[in-house]
Order: C-alpha cells, then structure tokens, then sequence
C-alpha cells in the first residue's frame, strides 16, 4: 500500500506492507535510525515519535495509520544547527548514559511540556513512566526535563 | 516481532465499516487505538485475514453530558478522559481509571470504546462502566442498539457485539447529587495489568443512607465481575465502617482469581476485600463533598 506522510517537515512516499510497524518505516524504509527499538512489546518507549504532536509507541502502530499525518522524530528537534532546550538539558544534567533510551524520553517530554510548561517533580515523573531507562536511576531525566522547562520559560 | 500478513480497509463511515464487517465475518478485526490488538497481532497470539480501522471515521471521538447520559464516544482516546474538566470534575471514578490504563503513550492511542470491546477482564474500564450502571451502544447492519453493560461481557476476550457490530458509543447516566466514586488497582509497575482492582460508585440520600452501589472487580475472573451481593449489602444502609467492611466482605466472595505470576489465588481475594474498602471510603468521601 502507498504511504504518504510528514516527518518532522518533509514529506515521504513509501510502498508498504500493511503489516509494517510505523517504526520499522521510520527506521528501515526511510532510514531516520534515531528512534529506537528497545523492547518491540508495547513496554519501554524507545520508540515514542509524535503523531499529530501525541507521543506514541510507534512499534505498536501500523505505517499504513500514519498515512496522511504529520510525524515528529528525535531527528525534527535540531533547528538550523541549534539543539532543542531538551536536548541541551539532557547534556547539561547528564540525563543519559548509554543513550537507549534519550530519543523516547526527548519525544515523550516534548510533547508533555508543550501541555505542561510548568510542570512539578511528581507530573514529570508521572509523563515520563511510559519510557523506561535501565541506567539512570531517571534522577538525571527528571532533572534534564525541570533543565528544559525553565529554558523554555525564559524564551530560550 | 512481525504480525502475520492481513489485507488492511480504512472505511470513511460507519454504514461502509459495518458492511465490510458483514462481508468478512470472524475473518476480520476491528482496529481502534490498536494497543492491545498490535501487541496480541506481533506475538500472533491472534493473525486476523482483515483488519478495519475504523480512526479514518469521523464522529466518534466526543465527550459529552446530553439526554441524562455522559456520552463517550468510541474513539474517544484515554488521554482524552484525563485532559477532560467534564470528567475530572464530575466523573472521578472514570479519571481514576484513565489515570491508571496502561502508561500516558499508550494513552494517547488507546480508546474507551476498545478496552471495552476487546472484552479482556484485565481492563480498566470494564469494572469501571459495571459500577456505573453504562449502557453500550452498537452499530450494525440491523441498526442500532443498546446493551446494558452488565450483559455485555459474555466470556473471557468475548462480548455481545455480532460480527458485523461496530461499538460506537459508552452512555453512563449523569450521577445525582450526592454521587462519587473511586478507582483503586493494585499493579507491580505502570503499565501492568491489575494484580486486581476494585472500582466503586455510590449515591448519598440526603438522610446519609446510601441510595445505590456499584462495584465492579478488575481481573479476578474469566469476565469482569460485578459485585452485586456488595452493592445489595450497602443499599439502603448508612455506609459506616462496619457496613464497608460487610460490602468488602462479600466482593472478596464474588471474586473468582486464579493463581498466576501477580499472585496466589487467596492473595488477590483478600485483595480484593482491602480494594473494595479502600475504594468505598474514597467514593463515600467525594459523595459527601457533593451532597
């Protein structure tokens, strides 16, 4: 089946299979390899792109359900050489170590502070316990994620 | 994990859903948000020859208070429940469940009109909508019916919708004043089923004597439960502690659990008991604010 969708910005045509994970296109097809597959059971997050600006596990979605819509992977977050303030957070407060996990955590916190531009300890904890993360202790992320906050809030 | 091969339709309407639905027979799946229909597709515990998405049709996704019922409708996403004021003030049995399915992205997919139709006994919102007296509205090629919630769960992953029958909309009657209920599930980590879970919902007199009860038991059975003999238990009587504990008491009996790798069966009934009566105080609780 002919796929057409955006992905941050720019569109895609693909000839698909109706079985085809969204993430195995994002990834296989059209080769944007920073979302991750982590787990491939519906359970980690390492997947997690926005579709229509919603964080979604993209392994537990059909390509052929993002036909026509708009997409957002970790790749659409650098504008013009500049990281996103999440990005720079995660940097900043050391919210990774392996890196697994980062892209789902920065599509998951975007998406979640551009609902919650003020968010507390708890509500972060809360947005992100969809994505797991097996080295930090998610200590860091929190933080990261509080980092990107007050950057947004300041205009940065 | 690779689903097997299946022929994908994305009808524009409910009368082309339904037909198509009619023509394929037990060949075919309905696609809603999809989150436990994919994952059961990638483990190929099920290889459906169809599947119909039903998402491409409009109308479905709303939330609203009209002709004495809430009315969700089927594509109504969970996270749609949590971002409601509608629900979080006036409903909080249901945002205790929205808050509590799965984790937030799978939230931002999956539907109300799903958790119910696929029938699973470890959803939320079954023991939710049992408790709260909902009515299920289905769509097929006959028309329109409506099938009282508590008839709707017919055996385990099975429910009363024909082949051909879309769900197309949940009508929960708008509680009276003096109602509230509560949602309290046991699970080992987010985004696990329940070990088990108890919701509850209950109508004050102005006397203090409790009107009505609902309960209803999350993963304790081959369906979801309704715990009428509890319900029966609190009708009628002032809902102190003593009559908790006898309401309790008897949805711990009517729980049927079975041994598995969440627990012993004796564990999850006496579970149970500790749900029902945490989630009675919290619903008796939020009663009384809005008596």
């Amino acid at each position: 089946m002919q796929v057409q969708l955006t992905i941050n910005g720019e569109k895609h045509e693909a000839d698909v299979e109706p079985r085809l994970l969204l993430v195995h296109l994002i990834r296989d097809v059209l080769r944007l390899t920073g979302t991750h597959i982590g787990c491939d059971t519906t359970h980690c997050g390492a997947c997690t792109v926005l579709l229509e600006g919603r964080a979604v596990k993209s392994c537990t979605l059909f390509a052929v359900q993002a036909s026509g819509k708009q997409l957002m992977t970790v790749e659409g977050l650098e504008q013009d050489g500049k990281l996103h303030p999440l990005q720079e957070g995660f940097m900043a407060e050391h919210g990774l170590q392996c890196g697994y996990c980062t892209p789902g955590m920065l599509m998951t916190s975007v998406a979640f502070l551009e609902k919650h531009p003020k968010p507390s300890e708890d509500d972060i904890r809360r947005a992100i316990s969809g994505n797991l993360c097996r080295c930090t202790g998610y200590v860091n992320i929190v933080k990261a994620v509080q980092h990107a906050a007050a950057a947004l809030q300041g205009g940065a | 994990m690779i689903p097997a091969a299946f022929a994908y339709h994305a009808p524009k309407s409910l009368t082309e859903a339904t037909a198509l639905l009619a023509k394929l027979g037990d060949g075919a799946k309905v696609l809603s948000g999809g989150q436990s229909l994919i994952p059961l597709m990638k483990l190929r515990l099920t290889s459906p020859p169809h599947v119909v998405d039903i998402n491409g049709i409009q109308g479905l996704a709303y939330l609203k208070e009209a002709d004495g019922f809430l009315r969700i409708g089927a594509l109504t996403r969970e996270s749609d429940l949590d971002e409601s004021e509608l629900i979080r003030t006036r409903y909080p049995l249901l945002h205790d469940t929205c808050k509590v399915i799965a984790d937030p992205l799978v939230r931002n997919m999956a539907t109300v009109g799903g958790n119910l139709a696929h029938g699973d006994p470890a959803n939320d919102h079954p023991a939710a909508m049992l408790a709260l007296g909902a009515q299920v509205v289905a769509v097929g090629g006959k028309g329109e019916r409506r099938i009282p919630i508590a008839s709707f769960f017919t055996g385990p992953f099975e429910t009363a919708l024909e082949p051909d029958e879309i769900l197309t909309e949940i009508r929960v009657p708008v509680p009276p004043a003096g109602s509230g209920g509560a949602y309290v599930k046991m699970e080992r980590k987010v985004g696990d089923f329940a070990t088990a879970a108890v919701a509850a919902q209950v109508t004050l007199a102005a006397s203090g004597v409790c009107e009505s009860a609902g309960i209803g038991l999350t993963n304790v059975g081959l369906t979801p439960i309704q715990a009428s003999r509890a319900e029966a238990a609190l009708k009628g009587k002032r809902p102190d502690e003593a009559a908790i504990a006898e309401a309790a008491r008897l949805a711990a009996e009517a729980a049927q659990p079975t041994d598995d790798l969440r627990g012993p069966a004796e564990y999850k009934k006496d579970l149970v008991r500790v749900l029902t009566t945490r989630a009675l105080r919290r619903a008796l609780e939020r009663a009384t604010a809005r008596r």
